[in-house]
């Protein structure tokens, strides 16, 4: 998957890309089971072609795009992010994609458009993860207009500089730097413009424990556990010394204005 | 079988620590999978419980079955409950708090869901700590059996931790299973307990004595 070094202040980060076989080995991916090996085992059985992405709500016209045109949407870039879970494990991973803005400007949200979700498959034939009441399904995330335009939310389509692996989320998936990876939807077939908060997956089933914005911040715990430092996988094995969590995940300047006034205690 | 059960107790002691030698083992050789620190804490955490409830298994099987040889597999079964819960707090000190003492009272302050298991630890300690045989000379046959009914506190506080740990990602499968299990344990004693005082008392009740079962 060709794409060019991304030139977007903070879209490649120096830090040691953590190694594939971590990246495309350890994935919290529920529709295909709970354990972090489930997805790599299980979801090489989704079906990826043809695949479309249903773009409605409010918006001047619904559309459907597929994977050609989705390709096509924006030249490519390689962006090398921190990605960091709510569980208090941290990878870096290169991506390949272009920011999600490409397919809101596409999409011509209207004015009265405040936030945008994002529906991944949920096809009980390949997914047995399904099956389980963990969460509701379809596997909803969203987030507001001004977050889902901001360049550093990419839209990504690879990783490694290949096409997405089946259990990272392929064919195409968000990626939000700044927030705890569950933001971050995979497989997505539907792009929804709306006008009130969305109901996301995680936040209708534990809301006290997972907030809809989900900004990573070393000074809000989780209800359960500390969120001030992190695991980097991949780095020294058993003894790998805990990192320093970041405020917004090391994304502050690209991303905290907006945030300006806003209780992160409150909105966690 | 008696014969069998009591020639099996060393070997069955040896097998309890079978399961932390090979978590060690992996952890150690880094293979145990991408968040090894994880892994083996929750690995510690898991054989604790199952060996306390194993320990907890022990009076009901020797009643149901008659092998009453089953009784002196209990103190080592419990201790090595003990040691697993150990090495579980000491693995979370080490590999979650970085071996920081302040950092672990601190997030035994904050985070209830640890402060329990903590405590399901103390309390482990006592039992622990008097499980050599002198212990219920020195202390008294009637005290030392009311020190070790600390030991049903401990398994509803273990339960507690390890639902609420399952809590945030929903995941009440294995919850639900331990929770049976401790419940039908639980409930076999109070039937015990409470057929044994009808036993002991026959004049209360005008009925003849039954036989008195251990």
């Amino acid at each position: 998957l060709p794409a060019q070094p991304s030139a977007l202040p903070g879209a490649r980060t120096p830090e040691a890309p953590t190694p594939y076989e971590l990246v495309t080995g350890y994935n919290n991916f529920y529709e295909f089971g709970t354990d972090k090996e489930d997805p790599a085992r299980l979801a090489g059985r989704m079906k990826l072609r043809p695949w479309t992405v249903q773009i409605d709500g409010l918006v001047a016209k619904p559309l459907t795009l597929d994977w050609d045109d989705l390709r096509r949407l924006a030249p490519l870039e390689e962006r090398i992010y921190r990605l960091r879970c709510v569980e208090g494990w941290s990878m870096v991973i290169p991506w390949v994609g272009y920011s999600l803005q490409h397919l809101i400007e596409r999409a011509q949200p209207l004015g009265s458009a405040r936030y945008v979700e994002f529906h991944s498959l949920a096809d009980r034939d390949t997914m047995p993860g399904l099956r389980s009441s963990v969460l509701l399904w379809p596997y909803v995330e969203g987030l507001r207009m001004d977050e889902a335009r901001h360049p550093l939310t990419l839209l990504a389509l690879g990783l490694y500089g290949e096409l997405l692996p089946p259990q990272n989320g392929a064919p195409l998936r968000v990626v939000v730097p700044w927030k705890y990876g569950f933001k971050s939807a995979k497989s997505i077939v539907r792009v929804r413009f709306v006008d009130k908060q969305p109901a996301t997956a995680w936040n209708v089933a534990a809301p006290h424990e997972y907030g809809f914005y989900a900004n990573v911040n070393p000074d809000v715990p989780h209800p359960r556990w500390s969120q001030a430092t992190e695991r980097r996988l991949g780095q020294g094995g058993l003894w790998a010394p805990r990192l320093k969590t970041q405020l917004f995940n090391g994304y502050a300047e690209q991303v905290g204005q907006l945030y300006a006034g806003m209780d992160l205690r409150r909105w966690y | 079988m008696n014969r069998v059960l009591r020639a099996a107790k060393p070997w069955v002691w040896l097998a309890c620590a079978l399961p932390g030698a090979w978590l060690w083992a992996l952890a150690l050789a880094d293979r145990l999978g991408a968040n090894p620190a994880e892994a083996l804490i929750r690995g510690l955490g898991d054989w604790a419980l199952r060996l306390l409830w194993l320990t907890l298994l022990v009076t009901p099987l020797r009643h149901w079955t008659g092998w009453h040889a089953l009784a002196g597999w209990r103190r080592g079964l419990g201790l090595w409950s003990f040691a697993y819960a150990t090495q579980h707090v000491l693995a979370y000190a080490w590999l979650d708090q970085a071996g920081d003492v302040s950092a672990v009272l601190a997030d035994v302050g904050q985070r209830p869901f640890i402060a329990v298991g903590m405590v399901a630890w103390l309390l482990l300690v006592p039992l622990a700590a008097t499980s050599w045989d002198g212990a219920v000379q020195r202390l008294g046959a009637g005290r030392w059996r009311a020190l070790h009914r600390l030991v049903y506190a401990v398994a509803l506080l273990v339960l507690l931790h390890f639902a609420w740990m399952r809590s945030g990602k929903r995941l009440w499968d294995d919850v639900w299973v331990y929770g049976a299990a401790l419940a039908l344990l639980l409930l076999w004693r109070l039937v015990h307990a409470f057929s044994r005082a009808r036993a002991r008392a026959p004049a209360a009740t005008g009925r003849p004595p039954s036989r008195a079962r251990g």
